[in-house]
């Protein structure tokens, strides 16, 4: 836990404290006791053992005691919980979209983001979207944490206190890329926020294909370095033989543009051998012009 | 008059001896003798155990280095955990101490002669062989199981693992666990010897008692939901999936209505088995037994109502969750009174620190560690962090390995001789113990480390900065599989070749302990001397 990254962060650790330490008290007490009474009554010390069948004013201490305990440590929780779920009305907002295995982030003036990057200081609501299974927006080090489930409209919000680079990781379980679905938040002064923000990506040409690499679920499963994750390298793709399945019958093709673009439109036309198929989804919200973007960011890898 | 002349005596064999109808292996998987199909249970949980605790074991090796040890690709260890989680959950702990030492024991406890449905009793123990079958074969259908144990919506709808297959298995296992349940009760309402009061029987059967009212009113729920995965799977109606109209959110109410309760399914028992241990190594009565009894009965209450505290991140209403999680608190009051009582019964005892003692005493620190950590991930602020961390897998493996696995190992140490005739090897009962106990917390407590640092739970693979701990945990897992293998070869090898243990070797005062060891057939070779209370020692000393 990283008690200072957020203004909620810290009074959750005053909680977090105190349910430790009253918790720490309960099981050194019991232990103690326990090896106490092992010792003192062990046959030897005490051959003659008492009946004793109980007592009901300390059962009384020993629920009533507990009880206001637990109460206590119910409410700690509560009203740190409640002040979680307050959105600030001046919160920055921003649309995290989740999906097979990677995160996108939309703001406000219509930027997408593969980083979640955000100005110091300022709260921000993250307004949660799945496009297909459950995943979790897990931030570790600001103890923030949402399930991103699909038709549900979940949020979450904090206000970031320290510059640098957290890890974003999806806390649940959503399949073979689940541990890779990771994505960075980069706190930074305002000013670099809002020169970051206000500069436009480009509209076209392999920099925009690589914007929609990143932002449109891509890099879940490709990987731009030689590596397989769950589909196969793009690093140097174009132009390369690749062997594939077409309706069952295998056949080596020239991974030129035609293939290229009937692999993203078509994904279970040709199946890349050694992978498998119905994985890739079918990409509904690119445009022709997307695509070919795309197939000119794939020239591009080497 | 020693335990084989009182046998010769009334010309009874053991049930161990008795030749039924059929001999050989038929005469066990056909028998409907309660002790028998006890061994059966206690065989086949057992071998589940040892099956999970390998999947287990891999799993860890994977962990050892942040890019996966043994697989790059993430499938087999999603498989992994998949599967060591329903082998575990649904065909080792829930079934082991009720169907084991709940059949063998609760009957001859309460002074019957066998559960009130023999032949429905044996109907439930091939139930549970046949839905691990069909559970088992799901693997070998369209591609590796890779829901987890939970089998979350819509994940489960779309991925290509057996999903049916398995979900019908555990429909069947369900319906096993309710006939166990059925079974129980009306075997403690109607079979009890006369004389054996409620209030003067045992608190194993106690706990029992509360445990099959969970059974029989929490699984029907389980077995509806997962009929539901099925329809939603095969006919393609949107019950869970959000893109047809569902709500994944209805699938985890309902999955945890049953799933949240099957925690109690599986820890009361073993709380009864702590009642009954620790009594007899401290030769004096049990403090507090109407406390004892109450709270089972409170636990099995309140542990219905609080399911929905697995899902404070999922979108819960706001209102909701802060019920659950006051509800949550609450049920932590019953556990509390026990571990109260527990320890108040040391007080003036006499107390041999026998291996299942230590056993019984390891419980109440892990379980304690267990439940108090509960209340960390009860408190809605801290849940918002630890959720789906290592810290929940810390957590409930304190609380059902810790706790549950812990009083079911004790109590084959405590029982093992009045079921086989037979003492184990001590000294290497505490080296498997002690092995146990520190690989154990090593393991385990590292795991709440890894989860306050935000090891997200379910990883093939992890960032780097997790990984002294994960490597720290690994080598835990191997010091503790030593424990488990020497505990039970040494358990093993005393059932064949161990010195015979008497009738009574611990100077126990429940009924098992006035029949010779092993039981005859019939339990009982004279109608048995129900004493004045429950747990007795200071009338049964004076005699
Ligand atoms: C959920 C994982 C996943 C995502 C997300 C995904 N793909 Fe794929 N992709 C695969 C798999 C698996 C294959 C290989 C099997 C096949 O041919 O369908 C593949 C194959 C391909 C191929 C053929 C590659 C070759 O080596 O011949 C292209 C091109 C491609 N994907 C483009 C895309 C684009 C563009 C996107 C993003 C808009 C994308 N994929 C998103 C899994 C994914
Ligand atoms: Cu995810």
């Amino acid at each position: 836990m990283n008690p200072a990254s957020t203004t909620l962060t810290e009074s959750v650790s005053h909680v977090f404290i105190y349910i430790v330490a009253l918790s720490a008290l309960f099981l050194v007490g019991i232990t103690a006791t326990m090896i106490y009474f092992v010792v003192r009554y062990s046959r030897s010390r005490n051959p003659r053992p008492k009946d004793i069948h109980g007592n009901v004013a300390l059962e009384a201490t020993w629920t009533i005691i507990p009880t206001l305990l637990f109460l206590s440590m119910f409410y700690f929780g509560w009203t740190r919980w409640e002040r979680m779920r307050e959105v600030p009305r001046d919160a920055m907002q921003v649309e995290v979209t989740g999906r097979q295995w990677s995160w996108s982030f939309k703001y406000p003036n219509g930027k997408v983001s593969s980083e979640l990057r955000l100005p110091i200081d300022t709260p921000v609501r993250c307004d949660l979207r799945s496009l297909d299974v459950i995943h979790g927006f897990f931030i570790p080090a600001f103890g923030v944490k949402e399930d991103v489930v699909p038709g549900k409209h979940n949020f979450a919000w904090f206000d970031p206190t320290e510059l640098g680079t957290y890890d974003l990781l999806c806390s649940s379980y959503c399949g073979q890329g689940h541990p890779l679905m990771m994505a960075r938040v980069v706190i930074m002064p305002g000013d670099k926020f809002k020169e970051w923000y206000s500069t436009r990506e480009a509209a076209s040409g392999p920099a925009h294909g690589e914007l929609l690499y990143k932002t449109k679920g891509c890099i879940g499963c490709h990987s731009i370095t030689g590596i397989r994750i769950v589909g196969p390298t793009w690093k140097g793709l174009y132009g390369s033989e690749v062997t594939v399945s077409t309706n069952g019958q295998t056949r080596t093709v020239k991974a030129d543009d035609d293939y290229l673009k009937r692999s993203i439109l078509d994904p279970n036309a040709d199946i890349v051998q050694g992978f498998p198929p119905s994985v890739m989804p079918v990409q509904k919200d690119l445009t022709a012009q997307d695509v070919s973007d795309v197939i000119a960011y794939i020239k591009t890898l080497k | 008059m020693t335990t084989s002349e009182a046998l010769e005596h009334h010309g009874a064999l053991s049930y161990l001896e008795e030749r039924g109808r059929y001999g050989g292996i038929l005469g066990w998987i056909f028998s409907t003798d309660h002790k028998r199909i006890g061994i059966l249970y206690l065989v086949s949980t057992l071998f589940f155990f040892f099956v999970g605790m390998s999947l287990g074991f891999l799993m860890r090796l994977q962990m050892l280095s942040p890019h996966g040890e043994l697989f790059k690709n993430a499938d087999y260890y999603n498989a992994l955990f998949t599967l060591h989680g329903v082998v575990m959950v649904f065909l080792f702990i829930i079934p082991a101490i009720p169907g084991s030492l709940g059949n063998f024991f609760m009957p001859i406890m309460i002074g019957a002669k066998d559960v009130a449905f023999p032949r429905l009793n044996l109907l439930s123990w091939w139930l549970y062989v046949m839905g691990a079958v069909i559970a088992l074969a799901s693997l070998f259908g369209s591609g590796l199981p890779d829901t987890g144990w939970t089998f979350y919506a819509p994940y489960s709808l779309r991925t290509h693992a057996d999903v049916p297959m398995a979900v019908f298995g555990v429909f069947v296992l369900g319906f096993s666990s309710i006939l166990t349940g059925i079974n129980f009760i009306t075997t403690m309402h109607r079979m009890r010897a006369p004389g054996m009061g409620w209030f003067k029987m045992p608190l194993f059967p106690w706990a029992l008692y509360a445990t099959s009212w969970v059974q029989v009113l929490a699984t029907p729920v389980l077995g509806i939901t997962m009929l539901l995965i099925f329809v939603e799977r095969i006919f393609h109606v949107g019950i869970f999936n959000p893109a047809m109209g569902g709500d994944p959110l209805l699938y985890q109410h309902l999955f945890w209505m049953y799933s949240h309760p099957a925690v109690y399914i599986m820890i009361l028992p073993a709380m009864g088995l702590i009642s009954e241990m620790i009594p007899t190594f401290a030769h004096r009565t049990i403090f507090g037994y109407g406390a004892i009894v109450w709270s089972s009965m409170g636990i099995a209450l309140l542990g219905s109502l609080v399911w929905a505290h697995h899902m404070f991140t999922s979108g819960l209403s706001d209102a909701a969750a802060t019920v659950f999680s006051l509800l949550t608190f609450l049920v932590a009051v019953p556990s509390a009174i026990k571990v109260f009582n527990w320890t108040a019964t040391l007080y003036k005892g006499s107390i041999a620190l026998e291996p299942p003692m230590l056993y019984a005493l390891s419980f109440i620190f892990l379980f304690s560690v267990g439940g108090l950590t509960g209340l960390i991930l009860g408190a809605l602020a801290l849940n918002v962090m630890l959720h789906d961390t290592y810290f929940v897998v810390a957590h409930f493996h304190y609380v059902i390995f810790g706790g549950a696995a812990f009083a079911f190992f004790g109590a084959l140490h405590y029982w093992l001789p009045k079921m086989f005739g037979r003492m184990y090897n001590r000294s290497a009962a505490y080296i498997g113990w002690a092995l146990l106990f520190t690989g154990f917390n090593l393991l385990y407590f590292t795991m709440f480390v890894l989860g306050v640092m935000g090891m997200p739970r379910r990883y093939a693979f992890y960032l780097p900065r997790f990984q002294t701990s994960h490597v720290i945990a690994t080598v835990g897992s191997w010091i503790m599989i030593a424990g488990i293998l020497v505990v039970f070869t040494n358990l093993i090898v005393s059932v064949f070749k161990g010195e015979k243990a008497g009738e009574n070797p611990w100077g126990g005062v429940t009924l098992e302990w006035q029949i010779p060891s092993p039981p005859p057939t019939e339990n009982f070779l004279e109608p048995p001397t129900i004493p004045e209370k429950a747990y007795d020692f200071e009338g049964a000393f004076a005699s």
